[in-house]
C-alpha cells in the first residue's frame, strides 16, 4: 500500500531523519504563500498514487507566482479517478552531493536489505545504468538492528570523519522505522549533502507491506488513513465495489480480486493462480475478457450465484465462461449449482449463457450430472485450460 | 528416489484441529501418508482421525522421530508456530497459513537456516511424490489426488498450488508423469526459491526434467536463470509465467500477495526474457508444457 509522499515524510520526521523544508498546501494560494516563506526556486510535488504520473507530478518554478500557476495544474491532474491530495512545496536546495538509500526484501536471501549510492535516483533503475555505484548490506528482521550495520555501509559509500557518523544515524533511523512499521519498500531517492556538513531526505517512496495494515492500523489512525482506502492505482467501480460486497458478505470462499475490463467475455473463473492463467489464454486467443475474478477456497453456492449475476449483468456481457485449474479444495458441484442457478434467476437458459463449463477435480462427477440437466456440455480434466480458452473464444465470435 | 520427503518419511500437523486442517489430514492418510501427532494447544489429549492430538510440539518429539511439520495455524500464531518446531528440532516446515507479512517471513526463514531447517512457504500447499507419500494439503481428496498426480519423470515447482495440480494433471495425461512436485508459496519472502530447490531435483535419479510455474512479482525466476547458467545443470527446465496481462496495468494487484508489477524485474516480459537467455524454456501457453518437456527429454 503506497503512502503519499507527506504521509512517508511525516513518519520519517517523527524518528528525526533530517528532511529538506516542505509544507502541504490544497489550493494554489496556499501554493504561493508557501513559496514566499520557503523562498527562492522550488518544487512543487502534486500528492498522488496512480503509476506513470512520475514526471507529470512534479514542477520546479522559480518564484511564488510560478508556484501558484504550477499548483493550479497539477491539482487538476487524474490521478487514477482521484483528484491529488495537495500538493508538496518544498525548498530545493543543491547540496555538495547527492545520495540514495533503498530499503526492500531480498527474495533470495530472504533477508531485508539496504542499497546505496553516491547518486540520486530509483536504486531498481540505478542497477541497470551505474551498477558499480551501489552498495548493499543486508540485515535481519529477527534481530534487533545494530548501528554497525549502518556504519559499515557509510564507509563503504567514502564517507569519513561526522558525514560518517551522520549517515550512519540516518540510516540506523530508516532501517528501525523500516522494520517497525512493516513497511515493503521504503526509496530515498534523493538526499543530500548541505553545505555545512547537514544532510536532508528531499524525494521519499514508501509503501506498507499489506498484510501488516491490520496491525499498523495505530499508525495508520496517526496518520489519517481511512480504514477501507486500500491505495489502490485506480478507484474501484462500481462493478468491482458489488463484486467486493458479495465477497465480504459470505465468508465461505473467496471470489476476489475482482477487476473490471473493457471486454466482452464474462469470466466466472478460479482461483488466484489459475486465474491469471486463464486471464492470459482468453487473450491469448483473441478474446478480450470483461472482467477479472478468483474464485477459491470452496466458494458456497449462493456467493457463485451472485458472482455470476454480477458479471452477466455487465453492459456488454452477453456470455460467461466458467473455467478453473483442477480443483482440490473448491468443489466443482457447488459452482455449477451457483452458475445455474444464477443464469435461470436472470431469465435465461444455461445453454445460451455459458461459453464452457471447465471446472475439473473435487465433485467433477456431480457437476457434470448437474450440468447434463441444463444441456450444458461439461469438459473434464482432458480439456487443457489452453484449449478450454480457445474454444469459448471460437463460440463468443 | 524422490525429494525432500520419503516412504517412511513422519510428520506432524500444527493446527490439526482446524477445519482447514483437518480436510488434509484425512486426505493425507488415505493416501497413505504417515501422519504421527498433530498439535492445537488446549486441545491435548484427544484424536483426529486416529492422530493423537497434544498440547505441545515437544511432546511429540521427545518420544518420536519427526521429520517434518505441515504449520495451518490462524495468522498470528504461525510465526510461534514455526519457531516451536525449529527448537524442537524438526528440520522440514511446510507453512500453509496466508497472509504472513513478509518481516514475519523473513524472521522464520532466518531462524530455520540458523538451526539446519527448511521452511517451504509461506502460503503454499506442500509437497506429493506420487505414491509415496504426501506432505501438506496439495491435490484436495485422495481420489482426486491418485487422478492428477501418478509416477513419472518430471519434477515440479510451482508459485500457485491450484496449478501445481493442473500441471501435474497434465503431465499425467501425458503419460510423462510426476517426479515430485512442490508448492512453493505464493508471498513475496519464502522460505523455499526454485533456486534453492533444483540441486534436491538434480540429486534426485528419478527426475529427467523440472517445470516451473511462475507469476509476476519477485527475483525467483531471475535467480533460477542464475542458477541455470552458473551451474551445468542435467535437466532441462520448461517454464510458463502466469499474468502476462499484468503487465499493462502497474502497480495492480492479483492473485497472490508476491503478484504485483511494480519494478522491472517483477514483470513477466522481463522474467521469460532472462529464462530464454540461460536457457530454459518458456512456454508460450500453458498446454504447450508436455510437448516441450517431450521435446527437451527427448522423448
Amino acid at each position: 500500500m503506497r503512502f503519499y509522499e507527506f504521509e512517508a515524510k511525516q513518519l520519517l520526521e517523527k524518528h528525526g531523519i533530517p528532511l529538506v523544508q516542505s509544507e502541504l498546501v490544497k489550493t494554489a494560494d496556499e501554493a504561493k504563500t508557501a513559496a514566499s516563506k520557503i523562498g527562492g526556486p522550488v518544487i512543487l510535488k502534486a500528492q498522488v498514487i496512480a503509476p506513470g504520473l512520475t514526471t507529470a507530478s512534479v514542477q520546479e518554478v522559480a518564484d511564488p507566482a510560478g508556484a501558484k500557476a504550477a499548483a493550479a495544474t497539477l491539482l487538476g491532474l487524474d490521478d487514477g479517478g482521484r483528484k491529488p491530495n495537495g500538493i508538496l512545496v518544498e525548498a530545493r536546495p543543491t547540496g555538495e552531493a547527492v545520495y540514495s538509500l533503498s530499503f526492500t526484501y531480498d527474495g533470495t536471501t530472504k533477508l531485508p536489505v539496504i542499497a546505496a549510492a553516491n547518486m540520486a535516483g530509483k536504486i531498481d533503475d540505478l542497477g541497470d545504468t551505474h551498477p558499480e555505484r551501489i552498495v548493499r548490506r543486508h540485515f535481519s528482521a529477527l534481530y534487533p538492528f545494530s548501528d554497525y550495520i549502518a556504519k559499515e555501509l557509510a564507509k563503504s559509500l567514502v564517507l569519513g570523519g561526522n558525514d560518517l557518523k551522520r549517515m550512519t544515524r540516518i540510516v540506523s533511523g530508516l532501517a528501525r522505522l523500516f522494520l517497525k512499521y512493516d513497511l515493503a519498500d521504503l526509496d530515498i531517492t534523493s538526499m543530500v549533502k548541505l553545505g555545512e556538513g547537514r544532510f536532508a531526505v528531499l524525494d521519499v517512496e514508501a509503501d506498507l507491506e499489506i498484510e501488516a495494515r491490520h496491525r499498523q492500523r495505530p499508525m495508520l489512525d496517526d496518520l489519517g488513513f481511512a480504514k477501507d482506502d486500500l491505495r489502490q492505482v485506480r478507484e474501484p467501480t462500481k462493478f468491482e465495489l458489488e463484486g467486493a460486497r458479495i465477497d465480504a458478505e459470505d465468508p465461505r470462499g473467496i471470489i476476489s480480486p475482482i477487476a473490471e475490463f473493457d471486454g466482452n467475455i464474462g469470466l466466472v473463473i478460479g482461483a488466484g493462480g489459475g486465474s491469471l492463467t486463464l486471464t492470459d489464454a482468453v487473450r491469448k486467443h483473441g478474446g478480450r475478457p470483461a472482467n477479472y475474478a478468483a474464485i477459491g477456497g470452496n466458494p458456497s453456492v449462493d456467493k457463485a450465484r451472485r458472482l455470476t449475476k454480477l458479471v452477466l449483468s455487465k453492459p456488454g456481457v452477453d456470455k460467461i465462461a466458467v473455467m478453473s485449474n483442477v480443483v482440490s479444495n473448491t468443489r466443482a458441484d457447488l459452482v455449477a449449482r451457483g452458475v445455474i442457478k444464477g443464469i435461470t434467476e436472470l431469465g435465461f437458459e444455461p445453454k445460451d449463457k455459458i461459453l464452457i463449463f471447465r471446472v475439473p477435480g473435487a465433485w467433477e462427477a456431480d457437476a457434470a450430472k448437474i450440468l447434463q440437466k441444463y444441456g450444458v456440455e461439461y469438459c473434464d480434466r482432458t480439456v487443457s485450460i489452453s484449449e478450454a480458452a480457445r474454444r469459448a473464444v471460437e463460440k463468443v465470435s | 528416489m524422490a525429494v525432500i520427503v520419503h516412504e517412511d518419511f513422519q510428520f506432524i500437523v500444527q493446527g490439526i484441529t482446524g477445519r482447514e486442517a483437518l480436510n488434509f489430514t484425512r486426505e493425507c492418510l488415505e493416501y497413505g501418508s504417515k501422519i504421527i501427532g498433530g498439535v492445537t494447544p488446549g486441545k491435548g489429549g484427544r484424536e483426529v482421525y486416529g492422530v493423537p492430538v497434544y498440547d505441545t510440539v515437544r511432546e511429540i518429539t521427545d518420544t518420536q522421530r519427526v521429520d517434518g511439520t505441515v504449520i495451518t495455524v490462524p495468522l498470528a500464531f504461525a510465526p510461534d508456530a514455526a519457531y516451536e518446531a525449529i527448537d524442537a528440532g524438526i528440520k522440514e516446515i511446510i507453512i500453509i497459513t496466508e497472509g504472513i507479512p513478509r518481516k514475519d517471513a523473513s524472521a522464520v526463514v532466518e531462524y530455520a537456516a540458523l538451526h539446519g531447517a527448511r521452511v517451504i512457504g509461506p502460503n503454499c500447499l506442500g509437497i506429493i511424490v506420487p505414491d509415496v507419500c504426501r506432505f501438506g494439503s496439495l491435490g484436495g481428496p485422495a481420489v482426486d489426488c491418485r487422478k492428477a498426480f501418478k509416477p513419472g519423470v518430471v519434477g515440479v515447482m510451482s508459485r500457485s498450488g491450484g496449478m501445481t495440480t493442473e500441471i501435474c494433471n497434465a503431465l499425467t495425461l501425458s503419460g510423462l508423469g510426476v517426479s515430485t512436485a512442490i508448492s512453493i508459496g505464493g508471498d513475496p519472502v519464502i522460505g523455499s526459491t526454485y533456486a534453492d530447490l533444483i540441486p534436491l531435483f538434480e540429486a534426485d535419479k528419478d527426475t529427467k526434467a523440472v517445470v516451473v510455474y511462475s507469476e509476476p512479482g519477485g527475483t525467483a525466476e531471475a535467480e533460477l536463470a542464475r542458477w541455470t547458467q552458473e551451474h551445468k545443470s542435467r535437466l532441462p527446465i520448461v517454464a510458463f509465467v502466469a499474468g502476462r496481462f499484468m503487465d499493462e496495468m502497474p502497480g495492480m494487484s492479483f492473485g497472490h500477495a508476491g503478484t504485483v508489477v511494480n519494478k522491472k524485474v517483477d514483470s513477466p516480459a522481463d522474467k521469460m526474457r532472462r529464462m530464454r537467455e540461460a536457457g530454459i524454456s518458456v512456454a508460450e501457453e500453458i498446454g504447450d508444457i508436455p510437448n516441450l518437456v517431450r521435446e527437451r527429454i527427448g522423448n
